[in-house]
């Protein structure tokens, strides 16, 4: 038998059926289900009389038009309302495995509950209508986001029309420096194989610096796979991935357990696998990352300065790095530690988790937010990850620095509720997009990890977290 | 969904690379619960030179003339012309939602996101890979000849420039059938319900904890 590598293995286990041109149904064993994508999806059931295929497979929850503060007084925005009284009712028709509602004490960002309650398991197939569901591929799952057709698709037939895509492997050997996390990782590969370098391709993230990773660094790291063009980001399974699933809600027990293990060991690329492209990267060579533009792409280490376009051959590239610095409002040589911030978001679907917000926290300790500062926004992955760190005391490090302790939700990321920037305004963010106007009109987004955002909200500015004592 | 066969329609020249889905509709849209009515927000924030919001009556708006959906001679155009990695970030399908209501039926690229790419189909857009070297010499005559009209057969795979110039474009065969039949997928699939059945008692019995 060939060497198969974990996307080859991932693939084939979920094949229903295969046509002649290559076009598979592939089985799906999780669904996410949010607000946003879905009332369309729903709807489609309605009208066409169908009902949900499987309804254990769905985990739901309200994240990306929730309230961040006065949950007392609701959802103020009535749109906004509207959209999550919707997935209520919905849910409260068709039903879910598990439905965590807002206000719940487990509701959350759609990929920080997922695995929080073991219903991310390896070998799954794992989609949701968002983008950012690349996150659950470091439990060696195959998780991708689908559009809301894919989604109602999901629904009724439990399975997706799909081809395979290409495999490439992100291979990260060395040790990472200090100050320098998953997030700066995330963003050298993509500042080296740009925004469309994964288009077409499912990566596996492989190497000595990314076994060095923790489940929470390794989700950040695959949550991003989708800012490199990629649908699929994934680690193999090991010891790290079993120990943080094991008692989890939904991760099976007993006898069960073990025979999971036994399955999951296998779930990693065999020795002498062919990958359709390899990217190399050494991680002793990483520096914690700023981006400067309007694409994850236009990222430099915080060492560099702000780029000239002039120094661009390609005309595209060359007008791309022109509107980008017209748009971020920044001049060509312009060194990155010198760009001040005035408002700081940690939180996202990327590093809400509780080990990100630990490492802020560290950062933070005894300090107090800069005067130019106007807002440091600390909003945790769930409800669950705020209480932890309402135990360790984070909140209070927060808080005694001026920043503002929030409730769970996707929040600033993409403001689609009432967090967000005015424009003009220039953010240090630990999210995953700096898209025009993805934080708000007129927005200016800077994506950094969450020590960097952290060390940006004390010292006014950009600062290289390795120096700043 | 609308059957897409033939379309012989008036291009319009989207010169920038990495266009995202925020870009193609802004999220204050996405709060919406219907399928419908997403046009008039496609591309808001280059659009208009006021801030867009749900419920505003989108004819009152100030529009931003320099912006290509803006210019009279790309009224009515059906054919988005645009560059490297088109649609690329949030899975949000209210993006193809948005370009179908506008009235778009096709888009041509070097490349485009694997989502919205994806999505199109679902949606009766024919998106359409071409290489770097076609896509700028149809850039060029676009912005060249005003009215610039392709041709496109998608039985016969072949966009035709109005000299005569014919490109070949692929696509599967299982998406070719859906768009030209306009055929529910749905449907289709579930034709398949035994064979799903079937492999989902497969994996029950394999790993049970998978169902719990």
């Amino acid at each position: 038998m060939s060497s198969k590598t974990l996307y080859d293995k991932l693939w084939e286990s979920h094949i229903v059926r295969q046509e002649a041109d290559g076009t598979c149904l592939i089985y799906i064993d999780r669904h996410l289900v949010h607000e946003v994508t879905s009332p369309q999806a729903f709807e489609g059931l309605k009208l066409a009389g169908r009902q949900l295929w499987r309804k254990s497979s769905i985990v739901s929850t309200a994240d990306h038009n929730t309230p961040t503060n006065e949950w007392d007084k609701g959802i103020q925005d009535p749109i906004s309302r509207t959209q999550v009284e919707t997935l209520d009712a919905n849910i409260r028709e068709f039903g879910a495995l598990a439905y965590y509602p807002f206000k719940n004490i487990n509701q959350g960002i759609v990929h920080v509950i997922g695995p929080e309650h073991g219903a991310t398991l390896p070998g799954m197939t794992v989609v949701c209508g968002d983008s950012h569901t690349s996150t659950h591929g470091a439990f060696a799952a195959l998780a991708h986001g689908i559009g809301t057709s894919e989604v109602e698709h999901v629904m009724a037939t439990q399975t997706l029309v799909a081809k395979k895509s290409k495999a490439m492997l992100v291979r990260v050997d060395g040790e990472l420096g200090f100050g320098v996390t998953a997030k700066d990782v995330a963003l050298a590969i993509i500042g080296k194989i740009g925004t469309a370098g994964g288009t077409g391709y499912a990566i596996e993230f492989g190497g000595s610096a990314i076994r060095g990773l923790s489940m929470e660094g390794r989700m950040t790291l695959c949550n991003m796979a989708i800012e490199g063009g990629a649908r699929a980001g994934m680690v193999a399974f090991d010891e790290k991935t079993a120990e943080y699933l094991q008692g989890r809600e939904f991760a099976p027990k007993g006898e069960q357990w073990d025979k999971a293990v036994a399955y999951w060991n296998t779930l990693k690329s065999d020795e002498g696998a062919q990958f359709d492209a390899v990217v190399e990267l050494d991680a002793s060579e990483i520096a914690p990352q700023v981006t400067w533009g309007t694409s994850p792409e236009q990222v430099l280490p915080v060492t560099a300065v702000v780029p000239n376009p002039a120094d661009q051959a390609d005309p595209v590239k060359q007008a791309s790095y022109t509107r980008a610095l017209q748009y971020m409002g920044l001049e060509a040589d312009t060194p990155i530690t010198d760009i001040p911030v005035d408002k700081v978001f940690i939180g996202s679907c990327t590093n809400s988790r509780i080990e990100d917000l630990r490492a802020a926290a560290k950062v933070v300790k005894g300090r107090k937010k800069a005067d130019n500062v106007k807002l440091v926004l600390i909003v945790p992955g769930s409800g669950l990850v705020k209480r932890q760190a309402e135990e360790e005391g984070l909140d209070k490090i927060f808080i005694d620095a001026g920043f503002e302790w929030r409730e769970p939700g996707c929040s600033m990321c993409l403001a689609m509720n009432a967090d967000r920037l005015e424009p003009g305004e220039r953010c240090a963010s630990t999210s995953n997009r700096n898209f025009e106007g993805r934080q708000g009109q007129g927005g200016r987004t800077h994506l950094v990890s969450p020590e960097m955002a952290a060390a940006a909200a004390i010292a006014g500015h950009f600062v290289d977290i390795r120096s700043f004592a | 969904m609308k059957a897409f066969t033939q379309l012989h329609g008036l291009v319009c020249a989207m010169d920038r690379a990495n266009v995202d889905t925020d870009a193609i509709i802004p999220k204050q849209f996405l709060k919406s619960i219907k399928r419908s009515g997403f046009g008039p927000n496609l591309f808001d924030e280059w659009r208009y030179l006021d801030h867009g919001e749900p419920g505003m009556d989108n004819s009152q708006r100030p529009l931003n003339p320099d912006f290509e959906l803006n210019l009279p001679r790309y009224a009515g155009a059906q054919i988005l012309l645009a560059r490297d990695n088109f649609g690329c970030g949030s899975s949000r399908e209210h993006a193809p939602w948005a370009i179908e209501d506008f009235g778009f039926r096709a888009l041509i690229a070097p490349s485009f996101a694997d989502i919205f790419f994806n999505n199109c189909f679902k949606n009766g857009l024919l998106p359409i890979v071409q290489p770097a070297e076609v896509v700028d010499q149809l850039f060029r005559e676009t912005q060249e000849a005003e009215g610039y009209r392709l041709h496109i057969d998608l039985a016969a795979q072949t966009i035709t420039t109005p000299s005569g110039q014919v490109f070949s474009f692929d696509i599967t065969e299982h998406r070719k059938a859906c768009l030209l039949n306009g055929w529910d997928e749905i449907g289709l699939t579930l034709r398949h319900a035994d064979e799903i059945r079937a492999f989902e008692d497969k994996r029950k019995q394999e790993q049970p904890w998978l169902f719990a």
